[in-house]
């Protein structure tokens, strides 16, 4: 598994297999992409308006009778969600009350016709907060993409730059195409996590591009393949060990932290798992790619 | 040299973890840190001039004490109402954050009420109200130096407040404020030119807020809520729990991980990794951050990140070894080589978390300053302390004994 130097699969042909990466993220993403145009993100109240809160009854209730006590206020549309290891907990979301009296007298006739229950939670957004929301989440987005891609653009020669903004493209789009098959909810930390995702995939890209900058400094002889393969191998123990600690953390937020803090801890995972794909398998054949030297391997340079 | 370090090394052990002893448990820093409305609970309400250009300038702040007037009676600790302008429209707003707020449905109700401003004689009888009222001002009397505030009555109030004082000359008349007394000043003469004076301040300052009051009686601004956040005390607490014991689980399966992988550097980058801790937390105490949950999240995500500027630098110092170099020019040339990747990779994340600081409202902005915090706390623990433990390690000795560095495969070819 290691040579000499310790490095990690020495012999292992990382940008030789590139059709086989690229085959991988292809599928993935491009399942995504097809969810994403067809049933689309679960996008929270946050960037629709709306209101949603979420109810504690005093004892196990079903999704219908809530919904029945709701339809008689024209609230018969609302998502309603409970989930098998919290039988008592619902979660509504449907267009914003509008006004308090609304939401005391649904709350009213839900404690005498379904239960009583205590308000965990509730969040009223109005259409000129979520436009607003949404679309200082689409900037923000924008400007770390830029900021991301002038600070790399300034600290390495601009294939690199380019390999891994693509690499990062890569994982912001497996992580909503994820999103979108499994209908998890977007809000404002699911634009935090996509964004700590960016600096952190770029991070673990930027470990490999080092280090192929090194060694183009001292192996001259060498075909550009054969050197990327030679750098991934010496930094891989850094990426997954880096990774390995990352997803610790993340996995013992995502069992341990609580319900309200899991789709934004589901993100993370996806995104550190993506990146860390991205930046061993992907990024570099990108890289050769733009210098034109991709597949050609093995063969002593004239 | 080697007693020397091994002095040094025990004496940085003994100070940290006395000032993490006194910072954690004696005078623990985390009181300083305020917990964000999704850790005690409490609303956040944001309203919006139903017509905007009744908003100035002057009635925007009037409608700010206002609602100050009503939500210090929530007994709330820290409340904040702050005046912002919506980025998309320019529309004026009013952002109300009670955290810790037990009645919460009282507490929206009574805030977003148009401000009701009456005079009453004895009798309960009004006199005159808000709409009557000109301007309120606070000044000085001349004559006296005393703060007084002076009222302009518009002309219907000023017949009214004519009859009303005529009536009343030598008793008290009460002002109003939501059915509340704010004063209950003696009516020494008529006064029929509509323009009225009330003494009995203790400073101007206190002038000023009743002048501020009155005007906003007044000027009431009609408000209509355009976003609104509960969360109950219960939710808050169940989070903070959570959070905590999930950020203690997975801060040491990371100990646990460098420990079992780097061994005694492992060992050296855990003891930078608390010092890492406690820099995130005096810091976030010094700047007064208020923590959320995700903001939490962000301090042990960062721990996770944190170890990373380790690892770089521990797989950088193996490979030297394996070329050769002894352990302490290994230490030496892996930190040298390492610093520039390290700073080159966490710069990006920078990036981001500067971009939600500036972007994101609330609990998401509360995880780019942690995050942000975190981030360069730990590039410092690496680049500088892990590397000065390092190297005292190394000098003490401990170099002679390489199973310690990395285990087997480390050295195998050292």
């Amino acid at each position: 598994m290691t040579n000499k130097r310790g490095d990690l699969f020495p012999q292992f042909d990382f940008t030789g297999n590139w059709r086989l990466w690229f085959a991988v993220s292809g599928i993935i993403i491009l399942i995504g992409l097809l969810s994403l145009f067809t049933r689309g993100l679960n996008v929270g109240i946050d960037f629709t308006g709306g209101s949603a809160v979420d109810l504690k009854f005093a004892e196990r209730v079903t999704v219908a009778e809530v919904r029945d006590a709701l339809a008689d206020f024209g609230h018969g549309a609302a998502e309603i969600l409970s989930s098998p290891e919290d039988p008592d907990l619902i979660i509504l979301r449907t267009q914003t009350f509008s006004d308090e009296q609304e939401k005391e007298a649904i709350y009213e006739a839900l404690r005498t016709r379904v239960g009583e229950f205590e308000e965990l939670q509730s969040q009223h957004v109005m259409p000129v907060v979520s436009q607003e929301l949404a679309r200082n989440a689409m900037l923000a987005m924008l400007i770390a993409a830029a900021g991301i891609l002038v600070y790399v653009s300034f600290r390495f020669e601009w294939r690199f730059g380019v390999a891994a903004i693509l690499a990062l493209v890569h994982d912001a789009l497996v992580t909503l195409g994820l999103f979108s098959i499994f209908q998890l909810a977007v809000d404002m930390p699911f634009v935090a996590a996509i964004l700590t995702i960016m600096g952190y995939s770029i991070n673990a890209t930027i470990v490999v591009f080092d280090r192929i900058r090194e060694n183009l400094k001292y192996r001259k002889k060498e075909r550009l393949g054969e050197l990327a393969n030679a750098s991934i191998s010496q930094t891989l123990m850094r990426c997954i060990n880096t990774s390995a600690t990352t997803l610790l953390v993340v996995l013992a937020v995502l069992l341990f932290g609580g319900r309200t803090i899991q789709s934004f801890m589901l993100a993370l995972l996806i995104g550190v798992l993506a990146g860390t794909y991205s930046s061993i398998f992907l990024a570099s054949p990108l890289w050769l790619m733009l210098r034109g030297e991709i597949g050609k391997m093995r063969t002593a340079k004239a | 040299m080697r007693v020397r370090s091994m002095i040094l090394l025990l004496l940085i052990v003994v100070v940290v973890s006395a000032a993490g002893y006194y910072l954690t448990v004696i005078n623990p820093v985390t009181d300083d840190i305020d917990l964000g409305l999704d850790l005690v609970g409490g609303i956040r309400v944001v309203y919006e001039p139903v017509d905007p250009a009744e908003a100035t300038d002057q009635a925007m702040n009037q409608a700010v004490e206002t609602i100050r007037f009503r939500v210090d009676k929530f007994g709330v600790a820290e409340p904040l109402i702050r005046r912002a302008t919506s980025p998309l429209t320019g529309t004026q707003r009013i952002i109300v954050e009670l955290p810790g707020v037990k009645n919460a449905d009282e507490a929206r109700r009574l805030i977003g009420k148009t401000a009701m401003l009456e005079f009453v004689d004895e009798s309960g009888q009004v006199i005159v109200s808000g709409k009557d009222l000109v301007e309120a001002q606070a000044m000085y009397e001349v004559s006296t130096n005393r703060p007084i505030v002076t009222l302009s009555f518009n002309a219907e109030g000023r017949d009214k407040f004519a009859a009303g004082t005529s009536a009343n000359v030598g008793k008290i008349i009460f002002i109003l404020f939501d059915k509340e007394v704010l004063q209950a000043p003696t009516v020494m003469e008529p006064i029929t030119n509509g323009e009225a004076q009330i003494s009995g301040y203790l400073d101007i300052g206190e002038a000023q807020q009743m002048a501020s009051l009155l005007n906003s009686g007044a000027l009431p601004l009609e408000l209509k809520m355009v976003e609104n956040r509960t969360i109950s005390a219960t939710l808050g607490s169940d989070s903070v729990n959570d959070s905590v014991r999930a950020g203690l689980i997975g801060i040491l399966a990371v100990a646990a991980f460098m420990l079992l992988f780097y061994r005694l550097p492992g060992l050296v980058a855990n003891f930078a990794l608390a010092i890492y801790v406690l820099i995130v937390v005096v810091v976030l105490a010094a700047i007064n951050a208020t923590l959320t949950l995700p903001g939490i999240a962000g301090i042990i995500l960062s721990v996770g990140m944190a170890v990373d500027a380790n690892v770089i630098i521990f797989e950088r110092v193996k490979e030297e070894l394996r070329n050769g170099k002894t352990i302490g020019s290994a230490v030496e040339s892996g930190f040298r080589r390492a610093l520039w990747t390290i700073i080159d990779a966490n710069v990006t994340t920078l990036i981001g978390a500067a971009v939600l600081i500036k972007f994101a409202t609330g609990p998401v902005q509360g995880f780019g300053v942690t995050l942000g915090i975190g981030i360069l706390a730990s590039m410092l623990t690496a680049v500088l302390i892990t590397r000065l433990l390092m190297r005292l390690v190394v000098q003490s000795g401990a170099g002679n004994w390489q199973f310690l560095f990395f285990g087997r495969q480390g050295v195998r070819e050292a």
